[in-house]
């Protein structure tokens, strides 16, 4: 994409909205914005019928979840000026108990990002007209893309021939997840592989096992 | 007097292979016809036959396998050759191939389409995923095996299983039936 059409965005964007926006960064040909939750519709909005940026489109609505960090999610919009081939990337934290103002009512796309962000990492959107689970299953409890939620859930189903449905049940594994370490001792690992420990000891050219 | 069995198939009712016997045995049931317009054989025989020979699959494609499974069904290896056409009801089929990941959230649709299946009905699990969750096996969302939904007659390794792994899995099937050789099953 263009880096000078880029640029020139981004000075006006700053002229323009300046008071609202946290930062605005442009890496490796893309520009993002930081941005506080209450000027977000406002600049969506904005974004959308300002005929020098004129983001009709909404490509995608996704979340991050930072454990750690405080506000602890972000919520990512990526927008796509389909008239001046440019786009843009708007970044909002949300508190864990936070709220995010929907905007399906500037981008009828928002609908279903909205739900799929509020499925899988549990921020909720305030007006959203239908707010429900979009992809888990039908019951499902907690929220997978959040970094506490175990791999593999709480529940697994089963036919029960007995009952002639299919139920839900407890997770029991017969094997435990292991986390495997593929990294080739030949391309920069630096730690030292089991039995590895020893070569020292051999005063040698690597003789080992 | 009829042909027997003996006369025409070897006692495991397996099929003769080309050559001189099966032309003889091909020429006796053509002479047998030409003189009495009617031939008789097995009553299992002739529903193992009429079983094996037109096992309609159900379309169930769920994940990249579905993919696979177009390759048998198309042009190169033509799973019409063995009288088998897709079926999008799962009223008219005979034999459901899970091809693809299987989720907790399809497994209740997938018991029904099996539900609805008339018997005889027979399931090939095609590839790791619906053989046993394979890469998704600690996922939180997915079934890990579809024999924790259904019972399987045959499964077909691989990720995902190439069309000559499925077609040889058909053929285990045809194989299967043949053995079983029950009318009621």
């Amino acid at each position: 994409m263009d880096q000078q059409a880029l640029k020139e965005l981004a000075a006006h964007l700053d002229a323009t909205l300046g008071d609202y926006l946290q930062s605005s960064n442009i890496a490796l040909g893309e520009l993002t914005l930081e941005i506080r939750i209450e000027a977000l519709e406002r600049i969506i909005k904005f974004l959308r019928d300002d005929s020098a940026c004129r983001f009709e489109m909404l490509i995608d609505i996704c979340g991050v979840d930072y454990p750690e960090r405080e506000p602890r999610f972000d919520v990512v919009y990526n927008l796509l000026s389909v008239s001046n081939n440019l786009r843009i990337r708007l970044k909002v934290g949300v508190e864990e108990e936070g709220a995010v103002p929907s905007v399906t009512a500037l981008h009828s796309t928002a609908g279903w990002f909205e739900r799929e962000v509020w499925d899988l990492f549990g921020i909720y959107f305030t007006d959203h007209p239908d707010l429900r689970r979009i992809l888990t299953d039908y019951g499902f409890e907690g929220h997978p893309l959040r970094k506490d939620f175990p791999l593999t859930g709480y529940v697994e189903v089963r036919y029960d021939d007995d009952q002639k449905r299919v139920v839900q049940e407890p997770v029991s594994l017969t094997q435990e997840f292991r986390s495997f370490d593929f990294m080739s001792p030949w391309e920069g690992a630096e730690y030292i592989l089991p039995g590895d420990d020893k070569t020292g000891e051999t005063s040698g050219e690597g003789e080992g096992s | 007097m009829g042909l027997s069995g003996a006369d025409v198939k070897n006692p495991a009712g397996a099929p003769i292979p080309p050559g001189k016997a099966q032309d003889a045995a091909l020429k006796l049931i053509t002479d047998e016809l030409g003189d009495r317009n009617f031939v008789m054989a097995k009553l299992d025989n002739l529903f193992n036959w009429a079983r094996t020979g037109s096992l309609w699959p159900m379309s169930f494609g769920l994940a990249c396998c579905g993919v696979e499974f177009m390759h048998v069904i198309a042009a190169r290896y033509d799973l019409d050759r063995l009288g088998m056409i897709p079926r999008a009801s799962p009223r008219q089929s005979d034999v459901l191939i899970v091809a693809g990941t299987l989720t907790n959230k399809m497994a209740p649709a997938f018991r029904k389409v099996y539900d609805q299946m008339p018997e005889p009905r027979y399931v090939i699990s095609m590839g790791s995923c619906a053989n046993s969750g394979g890469y998704y096996h600690y996922s939180y969302s997915v079934v890990r095996g579809c024999d924790r939904i259904v019972p399987i007659d045959v499964y077909v390794p691989g990720c995902p299983p190439t069309a000559e792994a499925l077609l040889y899995g058909i053929m285990q099937l045809q194989r299967k039936i043949r053995r079983t050789g029950t009318i009621a099953r």
